[in-house]
């Protein structure tokens, strides 16, 4: 009996389940917990449509990242909860919106039912050209060869975006330590994860990183996972987070894009072409770039979640 | 119908849970994360796109993949943006609403 139907369905309806009732919940703090959940379940989805990659990425920012963002958020805006939600629209507001959301919905799905038969697809072309970077994942040669300049703009995003986070600093703090001082509880269960969990979690970060270039893996997916055993490390008190203001910080979030872009204009002169890799080379390029991305991606994404600086650096 | 139109179907369904949420929920948290259900639901049609574009032995096309990989980290990174700008608003006003009943006095400098 074939059960991929019945878990398709199940699956579709447990994401829109989720999906609904963290918009319908009154608790924001409930909502958000949901929020990581959906992200989890979202990450099935991308599995069962054989995006392993996706997948993978939505299970560690989707779920994890942005559920730990969102939840520590949603503590601190807890006491002005129970005032805000008063704030409720008006009913023929919710109406409106209902219409829209259903007319937004409508359109999509005649979109999806009605798209192109055969579909469109690059597939043969980067099978086509694989065999030039040397790589066995063709997500990842995508990524790294084939549309290189929209991963290296990205990974300048990633870093635009904390430099806009800690603009917001009030300017007695600019250039402090980021969000709250954690205390340690030596012999708690978070303290004791939190020694437990960061060994094997570099190990799989570069595993991960590693099997990226032929296998579903990838900076990416490595450097969130270095991002959350670094968060872990602070949350449970066994590290601080550093001062923004000191140089081996700032090097370690620009180190990725910079090494992007030497290695792209140093395909100028030898290769023809911004960011083309040299015959027989463009393996080895692709992993010195990738190595120093996903360092820089989990820095940045690890300051992200902390936010913009609240404290001078001895306190 | 096929897995992946059932899929798609959910996306453009997300879309529309998104939209509602955006505009109902007074709460900024709360619109933030309406957004990503948004965000989510147009990132499912993609990676139905990709699907679609099976093969020569490659799940789906690789190329919508890897963008929706781009985008999830990007999302992410604006959603940092918009929380820590939400928490700042909080900080200098005491409140968290998006309503302007009165023009309360930045207590910061």
């Amino acid at each position: 009996m074939n059960m991929a139907p019945l878990v398709d369905g199940s699956l579709v309806v447990l994401i829109l389940a989720v999906a609904i009732w963290t918009i319908a919940v009154r608790d924001s703090f409930a909502a958000v917990v949901g929020y990581a959940i959906y992200g989890l379940m979202l990450a099935l989805a991308w599995v069962r449509l054989a995006a392993i990659d996706a997948a993978l990425t939505e299970a560690a920012i989707g779920g994890g990242l942005t559920g730990v963002l969102l939840i520590r958020a949603a503590v601190r805006l807890r006491p002005t909860e129970s005032v805000v939600a008063g704030d409720s629209p008006a009913w023929f507001v919710k109406a409106l919106a209902a219409v829209l959301a259903g007319a937004v919905s409508l359109a999509l799905a005649v979109v999806v039912l009605t798209l192109p038969e055969p579909a469109p697809t690059l597939a043969p072309q980067v099978a086509e050209h694989i065999a030039s970077t040397g790589l066995g994942n063709a997500v990842t040669a995508v990524l790294l060869a084939f549309r290189a300049t929209d991963t290296l703009l990205e990974a300048v995003v990633l870093v635009f975006a904390l430099i806009a986070v800690w603009s917001l600093a009030p300017d007695r703090f600019w250039g402090g330590r980021p969000g709250q001082h954690y205390h340690l509880e030596a012999n708690g269960m978070l303290a004791y994860l939190a020694r437990l969990l960061p060994p094997l979690g570099i190990v799989v970060a570069i595993y991960v990183f590693w099997v990226g270039a032929d296998l579903p893996g990838g900076k990416f997916q490595a450097g969130t996972l270095l991002a959350a055993m670094w968060l872990l490390a602070i949350m449970a008190g066994l590290t601080d987070v550093p001062e923004v203001r000191l140089v081996w910080v700032r090097i370690a979030l620009v180190t990725g894009s910079a090494v992007f872009l030497i290695i792209g204009f140093a395909g100028v002169p030898f290769a023809g072409a911004f960011l083309a890799y040299p015959e027989g080379y463009a393996k080895p390029l692709i992993l010195i770039i990738e190595a120093a991305s996903m360092l820089s991606i989990a820095v940045t994404l690890a300051l992200l979640v902390l936010g913009p600086p609240e404290r001078r650096g001895q306190s | 119908m096929s897995a992946t139109t059932l899929f798609g179907l959910c996306g453009a369904l997300l879309v529309g849970v998104g939209i509602y949420g955006l505009v109902v929920n007074p709460q900024p948290l709360r619109k933030i994360l309406s957004f990503n259900l948004i965000g989510s639901g147009v990132f499912l049609l993609f990676g139905v796109v990709a699907r679609r574009g099976a093969a020569l032995g490659m799940g789906g096309d690789p190329v919508p993949q890897a963008l929706v990989i781009t985008g999830i980290v990007v999302a992410f990174s604006a959603t940092a943006l918009a929380v820590a700008l939400l928490l700042r608003l909080h900080d200098a006003s005491g409140t968290a609403s998006l309503t302007t009943k009165e023009s309360p006095e930045p207590s910061d400098t």
